[in-house]
């Protein structure tokens, strides 16, 4: 199965660049200039872990874009996992130039499957990068059963530097069927990570997802929802906190194609340094999704000079009797709580982390999973503390 | 314990405080009233070390410490406490985690043990009792969505639980009913010591009738133009400060 491709002459003029509507704030064409040879297939297993090692949940490890470990005759009730052919992709090309290149260059016409069954069963996804100045793709399926509540935790874990990591992921939820997803990204400052969802519910399916970026060289995480309407329910969020020079970019786009659909989205960023952060939620309420009822939030703390913050929240409403509202805020820490803090005997640098800590804070509050929202709590209280 | 000397400050270049003097000795409630405008809650802002306010001359020491060489929460660990007349909402920070931050940070920076979880709780419950304030409510936000009189009475608590060397009281009476005035002046009349000294910053004399300052000043332009005992209050109240304005000018 050696039919993994990194990035070849003819690719790089198919990278997403500027000129794209959707990422003009993530230009790729402009950053790689050269091919990158397929990075190398890891010889050692990689060590249980990640940053939620201590859930105890079932382990699949994808490295440098291939199947590195699973857990073969051990799995918990409720997962399965196997290699089916994998869907077309020719309908990715035009929207989706990245997964396109994933689906094609990933290996192989067959794709890992993760399917949960009935029960709450839990799995942990880690695509782990170990490379430099090479590239690799990854393609995985997701398949949630009717009446299965389940968790997906994924984490991007990057090592070594100036590598193309670009994963793909298919998530299917059947009717009635609930995942909450949960992305925690931490690449190296080098690296570029891409990193793309598309979700097809059915029906009275539940889709909750949280993502946490921590930046890179460019880091795109990007969500395709389709919505059925029809009782199913959806909550998209999202927080970026970078530093240095760190880009992060969180898109979604969700297609509300029926009646009585539910969105709920709600997305934080926290920039410093020279550090950008991008922030593009588009809902389009198709003719006949009518008693759609939509909402949308960004807000940003923008806590230095140097740094950015792009945001381009839109609504297209083609439907009749549908609620939607998106609020966008880009912002300084309020010097008045701050001073309010500071006079109860607070110092300054931790009444800044507690009160941006607290900004963030109302995301993370959002995560049902209680051992990952903790996992979370943590991981934002550490990269807080850091930025000083 | 507290003296200020010769004190004048600015923003953005307009002098607001000029030249104004003041001795609080420990143990006493002093009442500062003064018309709109005197430079009230400059002087508690310039105290307690908020930024935009320049001090362009004289001195401020607490117990012989020059304190306009001290950091805002520097201050706040020497014992300086300011009720603010407009507390500040501070969204996602529950009032009981705030305080209990805020109560640490003081011991850690006198070199205290900082207090454990029950002993914390014990101490807010006592007090949030006294000021009749439901405990549940000190699992919210801090003064999100809370009333002015909740507002209000939650700085009175705060005070309670940090045992401040020096609270400056600055307009605690504004947008207070009759029944939430009493509440809260009981309160701080219950924190009356010799170890305490308070200064009240009132625009009207109502609040006095219920702490009975040891003195009360007169600050009209930016400095004290008149200081005698409590009757002086009720004066400014039949007087009104026109009087004063001539003396300032």
């Amino acid at each position: 199965m050696s039919l993994a491709q990194g990035l070849l002459a003819e690719d790089l003029a198919e990278l997403p660049s500027r000129r794209a509507e959707d990422w003009r704030w993530t230009d790729l064409r402009g950053l790689i200039r050269q091919p990158l040879p397929v990075s190398r297939q890891l010889g050692e297993t990689v060590q249980s872990g990640g940053p939620f090692a201590a859930l105890g949940a079932d382990e699949f490890v994808i490295a440098n874009g291939r199947l590195n470990w699973w857990p073969a005759d051990d799995l918990s009730g409720g997962l399965k996992f196997f290699q089916h052919q994998a869907p077309d992709a020719s309908r990715l090309a035009e929207r989706l130039p990245m997964a396109r290149l994933a689906a094609s260059h990933a290996g192989g016409p067959a794709a890992n499957i993760l399917e949960f069954g009935a029960g709450t069963p839990v799995a942990l996804v880690r695509f782990v990068s170990r490379a430099e100045t090479t590239a690799h793709h990854a393609r995985l399926g997701v398949v949630v059963k009717s009446g299965a509540r389940a968790t997906l935790l994924e984490s991007y874990e990057g090592a070594g530097g100036d590598y193309v990591s670009n994963v793909l992921l298919e998530i299917f939820l059947e009717a009635g069927a609930r995942l909450e997803r949960i992305v925690l990204l931490d690449d190296v400052a080098s690296g570029v990570s891409v990193s793309t969802a598309e979700v097809f519910l059915a029906p009275e399916a539940a889709y909750a997802q949280t993502v946490l970026a921590g930046g890179a060289k460019r880091q795109r995480i990007e969500t395709r929802l389709a919505h059925p309407g029809g009782g199913a329910s959806v909550r998209l969020d999202g927080v970026y906190l970078l530093n240095e020079q760190r880009q992060a970019d969180i898109t979604t786009v969700v297609t509300h194609e029926g009646v009585d659909g539910a969105t709920d989205q709600l997305t934080k960023g926290v920039v410093t340094d020279q550090a950008r952060g991008v922030f593009q939620g588009r809902i389009v309420v198709q003719p006949g999704a009518d008693r759609t009822d939509a909402r949308m939030g960004h807000h940003a703390l923008i806590l230095s000079d140097r740094a950015e913050v792009d945001a381009k929240p839109e609504l297209e409403i083609f439907a009749d009797d549908v609620a939607c509202a998106h609020g966008n805020t880009v912002g300084a820490l309020d010097e008045e709580a701050l001073f309010y803090a500071e006079q109860r005997g607070i110092p300054e640098a931790d009444a800044r982390a507690m009160l941006t800590e607290a900004f963030v804070g109302e995301v993370v509050d959002r995560i049902a999973h209680e051992g990952a929202r903790e996992v979370v709590r943590a991981w934002v209280a550490g990269r807080l503390g850091g930025q000083g | 314990m507290l003296s200020i000397r010769n004190l004048s400050a600015t923003i953005d270049g307009k002098t607001i405080l000029n030249g104004l003097s003041l001795e609080l000795p420990a143990g006493e409630v002093h009442a500062i009233m003064g018309p709109n405008g005197a430079g009230k809650s400059t002087l508690s802002y310039v105290l307690t070390g908020r930024d935009g306010y320049e001090v362009t001359g004289g001195s401020v020491t607490l117990n012989g410490e020059d304190l306009l060489a001290l950091k805002p929460s520097e201050r706040a660990a020497r014992g300086v406490f300011l009720s603010f007349q407009y507390p500040t909402e501070i969204p996602g920070v529950p009032a009981l985690t705030f305080l209990r931050t805020a109560l640490n940070a003081q011991h850690r920076a006198r070199g205290e043990p900082e207090i454990a979880a029950p002993a914390f709780l014990k101490l807010v419950r006592e007090q949030a009792a006294a000021l009749k304030i439901d405990f549940e409510m000190l699992r919210r936000a801090l003064n999100v969505g809370f009333s002015g009189g909740e507002k209000k009475r939650m700085e009175i608590l705060q005070m309670a639980v940090l045992s401040p060397k020096l609270a400056i009281l600055d307009e605690t009476d504004s947008g207070l009913d009759i029944d939430a005035l009493r509440i809260v002046a009981e309160g701080v009349n219950a924190m009356r010591s010799p170890a305490r000294s308070t200064l009240v910053i009132t625009h009207y004399q109502r609040l006095l009738d219920y702490i009975v300052p040891d003195r009360v000043h007169v600050l009209v332009g930016g400095r004290i133009v008149a200081s005698g005992g409590p009757e002086l209050a009720h004066e400014l109240e039949r007087e009104g400060y026109d009087k004063y304005a001539a003396v300032a000018a």
